[in-house]
């Protein structure tokens, strides 16, 4: 079961801000989640390794050989909520 | 009876590669462009952009794990770390968590002429975030994403360190073993090279450790110092009060030469890793490793070990070169031409230091090149000049860039060795001093450096010293057998 305190801490985690209706119904929404997930519980999985990557690829490099950047000014700075003059802009992130 | 307290430190230094391009992606990773110009969708964090590992990152990591004697993990994962912060787009920071690419390692570090063995607890890939600009006055912040995916490797020390002193010296070290491998620039002011420290105090004798606070932002040697001695200054106090030191993060002010406490850090920092699923695995064989090692460049220790052992320099002359990666190199350079090691040191680190220092100039910017040095201390050695012609003409080297060859035609500066040219120098300075020749013929042996003195006056200090002082002698010893 998911809690709201769980909720809230998720939350915060994520930098959301949640109405207190919200919280209780991701409350129940994740704990549904979770419950559908835990069937996977029935199997036992002694000695399995655990899984991290479904294809067989290892050792996908890139040379290490500089290839054109994006220019900020166009869809880059225009895709961006704001700016100013070369840098992205933002509400102030320290107290 | 107050206690005494010993205090355990423990460094994590993050350095900045010296690669070409990002860890994942192949933007620039120069310094000083300008803002947001080396960026692109993996940078940026846009939807459907793929990492993909750089080579190059992964043979620095061996590289330097060899180098501090670490096991190399051969099946290796990258990890998602999950916080939020406008300079890092993606969300999450691409690191190695559980399963870091070395172990277990340990460096010497010479420190008041011993040497400790610090241990190296782990070494792991990560990537760089963004800068941060913040400006209370409109309540903005100002992002530069050109930093971002710059490849760091975090290298984590046990806590084998007891005194700032000392602290500082593995730091030192550790900075020289990445300048000599060419794994970093190891330049503090420009960031490639960024210091965190853990530190506790216990009971001198007790083993277990106290509880330890973070100092972050220790962007200088000086700085690890004072702000070590300050946090032990401050947790010696808590502790002779009897209250309890708080495990917090701190960050250092060099301004005010405090730490203060970074309220919240604790709290968020739950991180939530999982191994990244855009990244295959990393597998090493012991192959791959051995071919890095053959292509190692030589390591501090063992330039030390040839200094001293195959050159004859002393432990002091080999630390003064060994001070930085380009010394040993230009010593290596003039030595490759005249084959002299204690004249290539004496004349790098002295003449050459002490120019360059009065001109504020570093080495790579040297107006004499090692091979005209070379030449220099040749001519020399070959008599060719006298020690006093050379200082002149290195003189003139350091002033014109021009090659000692060139600055002797010019100046018709050769010594004379010619032994007929010294006989006459002997020959007219005798003629001209006979009185004083008949009292040095009778025996007052002291007049002997007055005629050497005379000769080299007579020839304007181009004659060879020790011929002239071979004449003089041979031409005594006639007169006292006539």
């Amino acid at each position: 079961m998911i809690s709201d305190n769980d909720v809230a801490k998720i939350a915060s985690l994520a930098r959301l801000t949640l109405t207190p209706e919200e919280s209780s119904r991701y409350a129940a929404e994740l704990s549904r989640i979770l419950e559908y997930v835990q069937q996977l519980d029935s199997y036992s999985v002694e000695g399995v390794e655990p899984l991290s990557h479904v294809h067989g690829a290892s050792n996908v490099f890139r040379e290490d050989t500089p290839t054109p950047s994006l220019p900020f000014e166009g869809e880059v700075s225009t895709n961006a909520p704001d700016k100013s003059g070369r840098f992205f802009r933002v509400p102030l992130i320290i107290e | 009876m107050s206690m005494e307290f010993e205090s355990v430190i423990g460094l994590e230094v993050h350095v900045q590669l010296a690669t070409e391009t990002k860890i994942f992606c192949g933007s620039s990773t120069r310094f000083g462009g300008d803002p947001n110009e080396f960026i692109d969708p993996v940078t940026l964090g846009l939807p459907g952009a793929l990492p993909v590992l750089n080579r190059r990152v992964v043979e620095f990591a061996i590289m330097l794990g060899k180098a501090t004697k670490c096991e190399i993990r051969r099946f290796n994962r990258f990890a998602r770390k999950h916080y939020f912060y406008p300079d890092l787009p993606k969300g999450y920071q691409i690191s190695q968590f559980e399963e870091p690419i070395c172990e277990r390692g340990s460096l010497e570090v010479h420190f008041e002429n011993a040497v400790r063995t610090v241990g190296i607890r782990r070494i792991h890939m990560e990537e760089d975030a963004g800068k941060n600009m913040h400006d209370t006055r409109t309540e903005t912040s100002l992002i530069d994403l050109n930093r971002a995916g710059v490849p760091l490797l975090e290298i984590v020390s046990e806590p084998d360190l007891r005194t700032p002193a000392e602290a500082s010296a593995y730091l030192r070290t550790l900075r020289q073993m990445v300048r000599f491998l060419g794994v970093s620039d190891g330049n503090m002011e420009e960031g490639s090279l960024r210091c965190d420290a853990n530190i506790s105090l216990r009971p001198v004798g007790e083993l277990k450790f106290g509880t330890r606070t973070e100092i972050k932002n220790l962007n200088s040697f000086r700085f690890v110092e004072r702000a070590l001695e300050y946090e032990i200054a401050r947790q010696t106090s808590l502790l002779r009060a009897g209250q309890k030191v708080v495990q917090e993060t701190l960050l250092y002010d060099s301004a005010a030469d405090v730490t203060r406490s970074m309220r919240g850090k604790e709290e968020s920092s739950d991180y939530r890793y999982f191994p990244d699923p855009d990244l295959p695995p990393l597998i090493i064989e012991e192959g791959w490793v051995n071919q890095i090692v053959g292509s190692m460049p030589r390591l501090p220790d063992q330039w030390r070990k040839e200094l001293t052992e195959n050159y004859g320099l002393s432990n002091y002359d080999a630390s003064v070169l060994l001070a930085e990666s380009e010394n040993v190199a230009f010593f290596q350079a003039v030595f490759d031409i005249c084959q002299n090691a204690k004249a290539a040191c004496n004349w790098v680190t002295s003449e050459l230091f002490g120019y360059l220092h009065k001109n504020s100039l570093t080495l790579a910017h040297s107006p004499i090149k090692p091979a005209d040095l070379g030449a220099l201390i040749k001519l020399i050695d070959d008599e060719v000049l006298s020690g006093k012609m050379a200082k002149s003409v290195f003189e003139e080297m350091f002033a014109t860039s021009q090659s000692p060859q060139e600055i002797i035609e010019k100046k018709g500066l050769k010594q004379i060795a010619n032994p007929d040219e010294i006989q006459q120098l002997v020959t007219d300075t005798i003629s001209k001093f006979s009185s004083q020749f008949d009292a040095y013929a009778q025996g007052n042996d002291r007049l002997h450096g007055f005629f050497v003195g005379e000769v080299m006056k007579l020839s304007r200090g181009a004659a060879n010293p020790k011929l002239v002082n071979n004449a003089i002698l041979d031409a005594v010893k006639k007169r006292r057998s006539s």
